[in-house]
């Protein structure tokens, strides 16, 4: 950068600071910039440099000599030349607090700024010189507003400043007052003009510096003499200048500018001490202290603090904030905020309480067990039908309320209240004795008892009146009894009433007596109350005369009863008397004759006890006397009746006390009346517990009464649930308190405004008061008594006098809820039957039946019984006459519905969009829904809506067998109950599904990967790297292939040349010419069958089908041919969906078919034989091999040798002549019967499977042996993790489940065991074969990667479908029951993968069976499918294979040997005796052979139709007898399981079929449904053939074996009629 | 070629991946791909694409840019599902080998017009620091099993990331048939624009 031009910009900013004046760091940093540039500068500035730095030098000057002064002062003096003159202001605010002798300068400045804005004015303007020499302009236009200083710039210079003119104009401008700034402070300017100018003809300032020269004169010659040698050696200026401190450098760039050799301004550089900056630091900076701060300081003054906590007053705890953070914090607002808002009246920081709890608020949860066990428990509450939640909604159809309930709250009296003084108490006790009296008064039961009594007296009287002679006797006495009896009962009842009157009477009296007592005692008065008892005197003669006969009458009756009560007495006693003296009779004679007994025999027996008890003399009763009596009643009556000629009381209670005046009661009786004063009281009104309005306050009156007089309206919607009102109680002007709740009952639907009486009700609170004055308090014992004693507690209580009633609206009609009338059940009930009955149930939904019928039968509207039937007819006949019938849960959800249910289900886009996003399969993958309705096609949804309507109805056509249906129905309901089941969790994302990460190494990883490095980059012996797995997701059609690489095959049948052994030659012949006319392009013709090694017995290819692909091999020669040739065969996903459940569910199944191609010549002439060759080829099926995609998905490849199915019977082939071609295959192979292929199967890319959903289920199982399993499990996979290794698995219903259970000797149905008796192979084969005719179904189709499903044999059974387990388990369940050593063995076969075979120990070798297939092979066969072994699993103990070969051909399967096998239960855990999930028995149920029948006359129909249906451009004709033949000859095969029985089998047929060619086999399969069947019978292409006078022939067999397996046999055939 | 209702709506997304921020790493380049429902299909255009390797650029903004053009035409039936871009930044690490820097996802905007995206990319981070370290040192860190999971919120719970990074993209949309269908994604004061011929043949 120029140097210059950074001058320039610094000068700028330098300005833009002084404007601002503020900013001191940014100055400080700018000299650092500018110092680099200085030091470069061009010795061509060399001059000016001298001369600005004497310039700044002499600015300079002055801080440093006032600095022993003060640093304010050198502060201002250099603020002052710095800052702009017009604004002295700002530099005068900083300075305002510092000292008086700052003051008095700035009063100086002040003035100064003034002279200095004078001159500023007078400044000529630069305008007038323009008009010079160009080369000169620019100069002009910077310094021209120096008027006195012609400048003569080098040329240099102009050039270089000619950019930053205007900012210099600007700063020039600037710069030029301040030299005339401070008349006594030489400016810049000044100091140089002072040592270089000639005073010239500048008035002003030369005025000005003598001045200034005066006044610092000295300092400055000083100074300069000390400076100014530097000043002149050139050399040293940077130096120096590096010496300036940053604030005068700028100035003294400034001053570089502007002076040439005629300077201008020439500015001091400032230096700022550290003392200065500290000030101003300080000026800028507050540090708050940490003191405590003086409570005066932040309260207002003249406040004393107030502590309201001290107050009484509630301010909770303050947050825990440290002391010093607190002084901090309230130094720093005392400063920033001085009108101390933050301070509350205690003088501290305002803070609102800690919300912190210290405590959680959590209840603590009991932790026993126990308990908790107890709280989970669930209870059965029986449903309770809740009719009072119906009367509190209001249903949408009644209208929507305005009905109004009335409060009428007239007042409210206490009966106690604190401030009751004793006399009140007393009074209040009195008034509520003369209200009780009055009561009693009004009722006057005595009087009406006397009456009473009066009238039964007279009755008796009556009754003993002899006129009355038409009574029997004995009647007349029953009455007189029963008469007699009552006047006891009203006798003794008057007694009682006129007692208890008496009583009142006396208690009135003595609480009167009381009362007044205490007015005299403290004399004074404080209720009005006054008793008068006025004295009724009646005749006193009449009186007493009244009073003896009563007397006299009530003696005679007690006398009469007493005499009774005599007689009776006396009767008893004479009968115990009489009972006595017999017994004292006999007595006597007992002694008498042990007397005598004793005179007789010994002496001894006199003294004998009496044996018996003496009994007591009977006393006679004593006779009643009447004085007695008489004496008893009198007494009474003085008691309890008013003596004679003694006045009747009549008490009467007035108000009309004068109450003593305020001024002539002791204080505590006035503060007591200026409590009740103080006192006022309001009721809240509670409708449904909410408060729906209040009285006014009305306050409390000295005769605690309070009168509210006041009437709510209740506008109401619902009926009400509660009315209450709360009485609330104010003192002085604190808050309300509550003093008591009342509770009002609901009127009646029949009280009406205006009807309603008053009531009161009763209140009281629980309250407790202690009050300092007179008045007693609540809920605290007081006593009348001087010595404390007989102490009273009274609560606070009262009255409140109201009524509530419905309003009336404007029509009359009362406004009542219409839910009221629905109170309770039965009554509306009733009413409802009313109307039914009236007019049949047809018109309860008939609304305007219901009217009509409600205007005839002139029903009162305004009944409120008929409340809600007019209620309804009125919803109904105003046109709302939807009355839902239903609770809405969510009310709001219609308003938020985008369109209405029924528009969505029309809507055939948004059903569509729908079952999308519900996921339903067939539209899972839908895509591009259009956007119109009518777009969609209908058909779109057919096969959705047909599943839906065939859910519930079993189809037989499918199936045909209806168990078989249903049983297919109830999979796919386990199916989808267990898929939805999992669909949540497979939605639990594991990491890995996410993200790719590598693990983490472990050593001996890292030692490998170490290993590698040394490895040659290039191996002689190569390993095969392993292919990259692809996930599923991001694939698409026609990525994946499934590679099929067909290598070789083994005994292949090779076709049987028609020997001559048999009986029919002539026809054996043709077959024979027919086989030779066949062949003979290709061989020599030496067909005979003495030539095997000369003839090609067969040339086989292989066809493989998946997905209606087919491809198929070049044909290759021999019964061993070798392909070795890779079939490539594109797989598509069910959908297009590649998603890992798809892929899963997919159940095609690949089909390898293995054919024999046939050459027929078809040339009729054989004269054309020479020109042309004819030949039509055929293909015959010899066999196929099936591998579900399954398999292959899971193995990921599939490689072995596989048996080939091999119908039992292969017209024309055999195999006996592969014996013949034997060359040098090993010995062992010989064992095996059949033929084999090897294969290698594999998908390209080589797809991830899905692995099987890893949730924990929930178990019976004791949890010690789920972690013993757990813990084995983990063992055996750390040492073998190839090897399978199974504890528990999971039943049917999802739980976990020790395997052991599952083995269990189980019988085999007993019609099996009866075929050979004798023979327990042959049993254990036919037992084989029925296990393997249940039809096979994988777990992992049904259950696409969730989970292997075992299910009990009774279940496998049931459901006649199930995997390898399923069968391995019966198979073993038979054989041990059997008395068979069996074993489930776990390990891979091909193809199956992991699966299940069952071991036997039979005489000194072991047979592994293949529970699927039913076929057994011995330990050591090499064409065993079970390829390796990982455990065994027997009914009491499982033992994994820890041997170190698991091919079952190396391994030893002694299981005793615990260095071979690894036990589950050992000496360490013994086996617990574990209960089998297996059932008891298992029940076989007789198969139906009629329904076989008819089966089998089905399916031979269905595939007949099915074959004609392939067979689309041909006639299929079906040849009859050959059909009835085939179908005498399955049984026979069924018998004998497919064996040996070819060679009759084929004598057979060539008797009876002789001139037809024939070319045709049976299949075998286990019956599940048609399909398969149709496939299988599709697979063999026996349809294939084209020849035009081609017969079919087809016959089913099934056999039927126990439980419904059933065995399908189906033979196949074509023929063709020789000529 | 006004056709009175027409049944499918197009959208045309036009831009560029502009650039990126990642201060702390150079050499990166970008890939990027569209996620859309199943009632989309891309019509014209390109649906993933990548881009060269670009460095930081040597000024203070230490902007990596690629300025990688997308153009892409989607037709659908139905908003649901609407595109959105998935961006993966890649790079070398000190080793050299090449992990993922960033992944990001925004949706392609509703309205038509010139709209610029600034996307905050993120990294799944290592599940343990002994992970991170050997995946630092082995230089295979962990990564989306495919990338459009950003674009989901499937699963995402079990993953854990760390920001790093910005990518700012450009887009330029024009939509056809929107309206006519009833969606009405344009500012409010554009719906006058359409002038002379009002939205016609909705939906009934």
């Amino acid at each position: 950068m120029n140097p210059r031009e950074e001058k320039v910009k610094i000068i700028t900013e330098e300005f833009i600071e002084n404007d601002e004046d503020a900013d001191m760091e940014r100055q400080k940093k700018n000299p650092k910039v500018r110092r680099q540039p200085r030091k470069k500068q061009p010795p061509t500035a060399v001059r000016k440099e001298m001369v600005s730095e004497k310039s700044h030098l002499g600015n300079q000057q002055e801080p440093v000599q006032e600095e022993p002064k003060t640093c304010l002062l050198s502060m201002t003096a250099r603020r002052g030349p710095q800052s702009l003159p017009p604004i002295p202001s700002t530099s005068r605010t900083g300075f305002a607090e510092f000292s008086m002798r700052g003051r008095m300068r700035e009063k100086l400045q002040a003035a100064r700024s003034k002279a200095e804005s004078a001159l500023l004015q007078e400044i000529p303007t630069p305008w007038p010189r323009r008009l010079r020499s160009p080369s000169k302009k620019e100069l002009e236009t910077e310094f021209g507003t120096e008027p006195g200083k012609e400048v003569e710039s080098t040329q240099q210079e102009i050039d270089s400043q000619s950019h930053s003119r205007v900012k210099f104009h600007d700063s020039a401008r600037k710069i030029k007052p301040k030299p005339q700034v401070p008349p006594g402070f030489p400016s810049a300017e000044e100091a140089y003009n002072f040592f270089t100018f000639n005073f010239d003809p500048e008035p002003e300032e030369s005025e000005k510096k003598p001045k200034a020269r005066h006044r610092e004169g000295t300092n400055l010659e000083q100074e300069e003499g000390e400076e100014e040698p530097p000043a002149h050696g050139g050399g040293k200026e940077t130096d120096e200048e590096e010496l300036l401190n940053g604030d005068d450098a700028e100035d003294f760039l400034l001053g570089l500018d502007h002076m040439a050799d005629d300077f201008v301004a020439v500015r001091p550089a400032d230096y700022e001490s550290i003392h200065d900056r500290l000030q101003m630091e300080r000026e800028m900076l507050f540090i708050p202290s940490r003191q405590t701060v003086p409570t005066y300081k932040k309260l207002p003054e003249n406040v004393q603090p107030r502590f309201l906590e001290d107050e009484g007053l509630y301010t909770g705890v303050r947050p825990e904030v440290s002391r010093t953070n607190q002084n901090i914090m309230e130094n720093r607002l005392l400063v920033q905020d001085p009108e101390r808002r933050w301070f509350g009246d205690d003088g501290r920081i305002l803070a609102l309480p800690n919300p912190i709890k210290p405590f959680p608020s959590r209840l603590p949860v009991e932790t026993q067990e126990l308990s908790i066990k107890a709280e989970l428990e669930t209870m059965y509450k029986k449903a309770v039908k809740y009719v009072h939640s119906s009367q509190h909604v209001i249903r949408s159809g009644d209208p929507p309320g305005n009905f109004q309930l009335d409060i009428d709250i007239s007042g409210l009296l206490f009966t106690h209240h604190p401030c009751f003084s004793r006399e009140h108490v007393l009074a209040a006790k009195l008034a509520q004795l003369y209200d009780q009296y009055l009561a009693r008064h009004q009722r006057n039961k005595a009087k009406f008892l006397t009456e009473k009594l009066q009238a039964l007296r007279n009755a008796v009287q009556t009754g003993l009146d002899p006129e009355k002679p038409h009574q029997s006797l004995d009647t007349i006495q029953k009455t007189i009894n029963d008469y007699k009896s009552e006047i006891r009962q009203t006798r003794k009842l008057r007694d009682a009433e006129q007692e208890k009157d008496r009583t009142l009477l006396k208690t009135i009296i003595k609480v009167w007596k009381e009362m007044k007592s205490l007015r005299e005692f403290q004399r004074f008065t404080n209720t009005p109350l006054k008793l008068v008892l006025r004295k009724e005197k009646g005749d006193q003669k009449a009186d007493e005369e009244a009073y003896e006969a009563e007397i006299q009458v009530e003696i005679s009756e007690l006398l009469e009863e007493h005499t009774e009560e005599y007689t009776q007495k006396m009767e008893e006693y004479r009968t115990s008397l009489q009972q006595w003296k017999a017994w004292r009779k006999a007595q006597r004679a007992k002694k008498k004759k042990r007397k005598q007994a004793a005179e007789e025999h010994s002496y001894d027996e006199t003294e004998e006890p009496h044996p018996e008890e003496d009994l007591v003399k009977p006393i006679p009763p004593e006779p009643t006397d009447r004085a007695v009596i008489e004496q008893e009643v009198r007494e009474r009556a003085t008691q309890s009746r008013r003596r004679p000629g003694e006045p009747m009381l009549v008490p009467e209670l007035s108000l009309a006390g004068s109450i003593t005046p305020n001024n002539q009661c002791p204080r505590a009786e006035v503060l007591r009346r200026e409590d009740v004063k103080k006192r006022s009281l309001y009721l809240k009104v509670l409708f449904n517990n909410k408060e729906v309005s209040r009285t006014v306050t009305r306050p409390l009156g000295a005769d605690f009464r309070v009168h509210f007089g006041q009437i709510f309206n209740l506008q109401i919607v619902n009926w009400p649930e509660s009315l209450a009102l709360q009485v609330y109680e104010t003192i002085g002007h604190s808050g309300p308190t509550l003093l008591a709740e009342v509770f009002l009952p609901v009127p009646e639907t029949t009280v009406v405004a205006g009807r309603a009486p008053i009531e009161e009700v009763e209140f009281s609170s629980n309250q407790h008061v202690t009050l300092d004055h007179e008045g007693v308090g609540s809920g605290v014992p007081f006593s009348f008594e001087a010595d404390g004693s007989n102490q009273l507690i009274l609560m606070t209580s009262g009255k409140v006098s109201h009524s509530v009633a419905w309003a009336i609206g404007e029509n009359g009609i009362p406004l009542i809820p219409p839910l009221s009338q629905q109170n309770i059940g039965f009554r509306s009930a009733l009413k409802r039957a009313d109307a039914i009955s009236s007019i049949g149930t047809s018109g309860l939904t008939d609304m305007k039946k219901l009217a009509k019928w409600a205007a005839e039968s002139k029903l009162d509207p305004n009944d409120p019984n008929n409340a809600p039937l007019m209620q309804l007819i009125s919803v109904a006949t105003s046109g709302e006459s939807y009355v839902p019938d239903f609770f809405r849960l969510e009310q709001l959800q219609q308003e938020f519905n985008f369109v209405s249910d029924q528009e969505l289900s029309r809507s055939k886009r948004f059903r569509l969009l729908l079952l999308r996003s519900q996921e339903v399969p067939e539209f899972r993958n839908y895509k591009q829904i259009p956007v119109y309705d009518r777009e969609i096609m209908e058909k779109v949804f057919q096969d959705y809506e047909k599943r839906l309507r065939d859910r519930n109805v079993i189809e037989t056509k499918e199936h045909i067998d209806t168990h078989r249906a249903m049983v297919a129905k109830y999979l796919q309901q386990v199916r989808e109950s267990v898929i939805n089941r999992f669909l949540i969790a497979k939605q639990h994302f594991l990491l890995a599904d996410m993200i790719v990460e590598e693990e983490v190494p472990n050593i001996s990883i890292l030692g490998l990967s170490l290993f590698k490095l040394a490895e040659q980059k290039r191996p002689l012996r190569p390993r095969r790297k392993g292919r990259k797995k692809v996930t599923a997701q991001n694939l698409s059609d026609g990525d994946i292939k499934l590679l099929v690489n067909i290598v070789r095959a083994y005994d292949i049948p090779v076709r049987k040349p028609a020997v001559s052994k048999f009986q029919q030659p002539s026809r054996s012949s043709r077959m024979f010419s027919e086989k030779h006319a066949a062949s003979p392009s290709t061989h020599s013709p030496n067909h005979n069958a003495d030539y095997p090694l000369g003839q090609v017995s067969v040339r086989p290819f292989v066809e493989v089908s998946f997905q209606r692909t087919v491809c198929h091999t070049t044909t290759a020669e021999g019964p061993n041919p070798s392909w070795n040739e890779e079939l490539e065969l594109p797989f598509r996903a069910p959908n297009g969906d590649y998603s890992t459940a798809s892929l899963q569910s997919v159940k095609d199944v690949v089909f390898i078919n293995i054919f024999d191609e046939v050459l027929h010549d078809v040339l009729e002439d054989d004269r054309e034989r020479g020109s042309g060759i004819h030949t039509r080829i055929e293909r015959h099926w010899l066999g196929c091999v099936k591998i579900p995609f399954s398999t292959i998905y899971f193995q990921a490849r599939i490689d072995g040798t596989f048996k080939i199915d091999i119908p039992p019977v292969l017209l024309g082939y055999s195999k006996e002549q592969n014996m013949i071609l034997e060359r040098g295959f090993d010995s062992v192979r010989n064992l095996s019967e059949g033929s084999y292929i090897t294969l290698f199967i594999t998908i390209e890319p080589q797809l991830v499977p899905g692995e099987s959903v890893q949730e924990k289920f929930e178990s019976q199982e004791d949890e010690k042996l789920l972690q013993a399993s757990e813990k084995f499990q983990a063992e055996c996979a750390f040492k073998f993790p190839n090897r399978q290794c199974l504890t528990t698995v999971i039943d049917i219903n999802g739980k976990t489940v020790f395997i052991t259970r599952y083995l269990k000797p189980l019988n085999p149905p007993e019609e099996l065991l009866n075929v050979y008796p004798n023979n327990l192979q042959a049993t254990a084969e036919l037992v084989a074969r029925y296990v393997s005719l249940i039809p096979f179904l994988p777990d992992t189709v049904s259950f696409a990667g969730i989970c292997d499903l075992w299910s009990t044999s009774d279940q496998f059974l049931d459901l006649l479908a199930g995997d390898e387990e399923e069968h391995a388990v019966l198979l073993c369940n038979y054989f041990l029951s059997l008395g068979k050593k069996a074993w489930l063995v776990m390990g891979n076969a091909i193809p199956e993968g992991p699966t299940a075979y069952v071991l036997t120990w039979e005489q000194g070798h072991y047979l592994i069976w293949n529970p699927c297939s039913g076929h057994f092979y011995g330990q050591f066969d090499t064409f065993c499918p079970l390829k390796n072994v990982g455990c065994l699993i027997g009914p009491d103990n499982i033992w994994f294979n820890i041997q170190r070969y698991d091919s079952p051909l190396r391994i030893n399967f002694d299981v005793t040997k615990p260095k071979l096998w690894k036990s589950f239960f050992s000496r360490s855990l013994p086996y617990p005796g574990l209960s089998s999930v297996q059932p008891e028995e298992l029940i076989y149920q007789r198969s139906d052979k009629a329904a076989a029948a008819e089966l089998q006359d089905r399916i031979e129909k269905i595939l007949k139709e099915k074959i004609m249906d392939w067979r689309p451009r041909h006639l299929t004709r079906w040849n009859r007898y050959c059909t009835s033949t085939l179908r005498h000859f399955l049984p026979l095969l069924e018998k004998s399981q497919g064996e040996d029985v070819e060679d009759d089998h084929r004598a057979e047929l060539l008797k009876q079929l002789g001139d037809y060619r024939f070319s045709g086999f049976p299949l075998h399969m286990p019956y599940s449904e048609v399909k398969p069947l149709i496939d299988a019978v599709y697979s063999t292409g026996v349809h294939n053939i084209d020849v035009p006078n081609v017969e079919f022939a087809l016959a089913v067999y099934i056999h039927p074996y126990p439980k419904n397996v059933l065995s399908v046999w189906i033979y196949v055939a074509s023929l063709i009629r020789n000529r | 070629m006004m056709t009175a209702s027409p049944s499918v709506f197009l959208l045309m997304v036009n831009g560029q991946v502009e650039s990126a921020q990642f201060p702390e790493y150079d050499d990166l380049f970008c890939k990027y791909c569209f996620v859309y429902g199943q009632d989309w299909v891309p019509t014209a255009g390109l649906e993933e694409g990548i881009s060269q390797i670009t460095s930081k650029s040597q000024d203070v903004r230490q902007a990596l840019v690629w300025n990688l053009p997308i153009d892409v035409t989607f037709k659908s039936t139905n908003p649901y599902g609407w595109p959105q871009i998935v961006l993966s930044v890649y790079g070398p690490d000190v080793f050299g080998n090449d992990v993922v820097r960033g992944y990001g996802a925004v949706h392609v905007p509703f309205s038509p017009g010139r709209h610029k995206r600034t996307i905050p990319m993120f990294v799944p981070e290592s599940t343990s620091i002994l992970q991170k370290f050997t995946s630092w040192f082995m230089g295979r860190r962990p990564e989306y099993t495919d990338p459009k999971v950003v674009a989901q919120g499937e699963g995402r719970e079990v993953t854990r990331v760390r920001s790093q990074g910005f990518v700012t993209l450009l887009f330029n949309v024009v939509t056809k048939d929107m309206r006519k269908l009833g969606y009405d994604t344009g500012p409010a004061d554009t719906q006058g624009v359409s002038g002379p011929s009002p939205p016609q043949g909705f939906p009934q």
